[in-house]
């Protein structure tokens, strides 16, 4: 270990960690509620980030053919009102006919619905990779000036430099995180959410109209999804890329336990700190495994606690 | 109340399970529905409160009234709003939410205020003291019994108008059976609630019902008043398990098979 390298590591780590959490909210809460592992999530990130892209009318070097461009905030709200229809429409169009299959089937059509929101993007966006409207200004740092300690420098070069589009993204990534938690933990749409996703037909029984409540799960991870896009996108531009970068969120959920919110979020936090904190090493096929990590990480875990760190156990009376 | 006429079920389009099958529950009538295992029983109730339709189960011939409405189509979810509310078998809880968050989930559907959301569950907490008690624990952990309660609790915070509970009694202590039958008595009394309890333990569902049918194969073969059905000599022997004089019967005694025979035709 490189140890004058890790404060610095460990800083960013953390700050990318954010993003990865509230795409691993959106897989989690799926999965939750209607126990569909939904492999499409990152297209919805992508598509999300290309949504704003388009309605804030693209950047200096390249229009995105928006007749009126929108202020970024518009763009953001009208990206979002579009991702929940999306997810409206993929809940009723293709899953709810899918009502009583098994669940294999389901999940293969999440696979499916991946390649169409690829394609469609594809299509309407076509495949260059576009820079991203973002208000922040990519290049700006926030440095922390770390002094040397007797003479011996503890940190690299004495200094941590943060970008100050992750700070932002971080802190957008928690709040969105925590309003979505308490909105599940404390409203009746959230106890109706809660209740659907431990037993449909019991929830059935009581009055709860189920498909209603999936509908409401696909819109909201519409909007977490579109979240996320945005965030990734401040960071590092649109293109159909994105997809596969949110697909980092797989090993966050496993890690975290795949029903657990909380899990998810410190899943994605320690993801994104594994990712990191590798490069710091002295070795350089490790500092070179950042992409790998986290899934050898999963290995270790997942053998020690099958249920993830934080999954549910199923209750027995004995 | 509630009118169901010679209703036939199919499941999978293929598999017949109820031929037949009528019954009335009158307003603020305790009803029982008695039978052997796949008598058709639990099938009864679904058809009535709509749960059917999510098993691949379908009402194919006959009808089902409530209050003089056709109910036989409804989802799930209007049924409820009607007034039909069913305990399921096996007292299935929301495992993971507490005591209190399982109750709310039954009035979700009515979404009332929050005022009169508390006084329904101090109604609630009024039948099952012991619910007050461990409101906020996770309901997954309790006893059977307090899990029972915990599921006619909730189905009384939907206020409705006539409750299906299937097996209440499932693998309950006889005490704690005695316990809960009591308290359905006391609901039906104090709140009027009409009740449609399928039991295999006939001799407390007779104790507290007013009528009984009692089904075989898909079809009812016997109703009457729970009275006439405790004396009637079949029921005895069959689901009471009180043999004429006493002595056990064996499947080489002819008379006694011919007469369970006619039953299973």
């Amino acid at each position: 270990m490189n140890w004058i390298l890790v404060p610095q590591q460990f800083m960013t780590g953390i700050l990318n960690g954010g993003t990865l959490a509230l795409i691993a909210l959106g897989i989690v809460l799926i999965y939750k509620s209607s126990e569909v592992f939904n492999f499409a999530h990152g297209h919805m990130v992508m598509l999300g980030a290309f949504l704003v892209w388009f309605f804030a009318g693209g950047t200096s070097q390249e229009a995105s053919g928006m007749p009126f461009a929108l202020p970024f905030g518009v763009a953001v709200v009208a990206a979002i009102t579009v991702a929940v229809l999306v997810g409206l429409a993929i809940e009723r169009f293709t899953l709810r006919p899918m009502t009583g299959q098994p669940l294999l089937a389901i999940i293969l059509v999440t696979l499916g619905l991946a390649q169409l929101l690829e394609g469609t993007t594809t299509l309407l966006f076509g495949t260059q990779p576009k820079g991203f409207p973002s208000p922040i200004d990519s290049s700006s740092v926030i440095t922390i000036e770390v002094p040397p300690i007797n003479g011996q420098s503890i940190v690299f070069l004495d200094r941590i430099i943060l970008k100050q589009v992750l700070v932002v993204t971080f802190i957008v990534a928690i709040i969105a995180a925590v309003i979505f938690i308490l909105f599940f933990r404390f409203t009746r749409a959230g106890l109706r959410m809660r209740a659907t996703s431990e037993n449909h037909e019991l929830a059935r029984s009581v009055g709860i109209k189920v498909p209603r409540v999936f509908g409401m799960s696909w819109a909201i991870a519409g909007i977490i999804a579109t979240i996320g896009g945005i965030l990734l996108a401040m960071v590092s531009g649109v293109s159909i890329n994105l997809a596969t970068v949110a697909l980092v969120a797989f090993p966050a959920i496993l890690l975290g336990g795949l029903e657990s919110f909380g899990g998810a979020i410190l899943g994605g936090l320690i993801v994104g700190l594994v990712a990191e904190m590798v490069k710091a090493s002295t070795v350089i096929q490790v500092r070179n495994s950042a992409e790998i990590a986290p899934y050898v990480l999963i290995l270790i875990v997942l053998i020690i606690r099958p249920e993830g760190l934080f999954g549910r156990k199923r209750i027995e009376r004995v | 109340m509630l009118k169901v006429n010679n209703i036939e079920v199919v499941y999978s389009d293929v598999i017949l399970v109820l031929r037949g099958v009528t019954l009335e529950v009158g307003d603020g009538q305790i009803v029982s529905l008695l039978g052997a295992n796949g008598a058709g029983k639990s099938t009864t109730l679904k058809a009535i409160s709509g749960l059917l339709h999510s098993q691949q189960g379908e009402v194919t011939r006959g009808s089902i009234e409530f209050d003089g409405q056709r109910i036989d189509n409804l989802t799930p979810d209007d049924i409820v709003q009607l007034g039909i509310v069913q305990v399921l078998e096996g007292r299935p809880l929301f495992e993971h939410l507490t005591v209190e968050d399982n109750l709310r989930t039954g009035a979700l559907f009515r979404g009332v205020s929050n005022a009169q959301l508390k006084q329904d569950l101090d109604e609630v907490y009024h039948f099952f003291p012991r619910l007050l008690e461990f409101r906020n624990r996770t309901s997954g952990y309790l006893s059977g019994g307090e899990q029972q309660m915990v599921v006619i609790g909730r189905a009384l915070m939907a206020k409705p108008k006539l409750m299906l509970l299937d097996e209440p009694s499932l693998g309950l202590a006889p005490l704690l059976v005695q316990n809960i039958f009591r308290i359905i008595e006391q609901i039906n009394a104090e709140s009027g609630v009409s009740m449609l309890i399928v039991e295999q333990n006939a001799n407390v569902a007779l104790q507290t019902a007013t009528y009984g049918y009692v089904m075989e194969n898909g079809r009812v073969v016997l109703d009457g008043s729970a009275e006439a059905l405790a004396n009637n000599a079949d029921i005895k022997e069959f689901y009471l398990g009180i043999g004429a004089g006493g002595e056990r019967k064996s499947y080489r005694d002819v008379k006694h098979y011919k007469r369970r025979k006619r039953w299973l035709g």
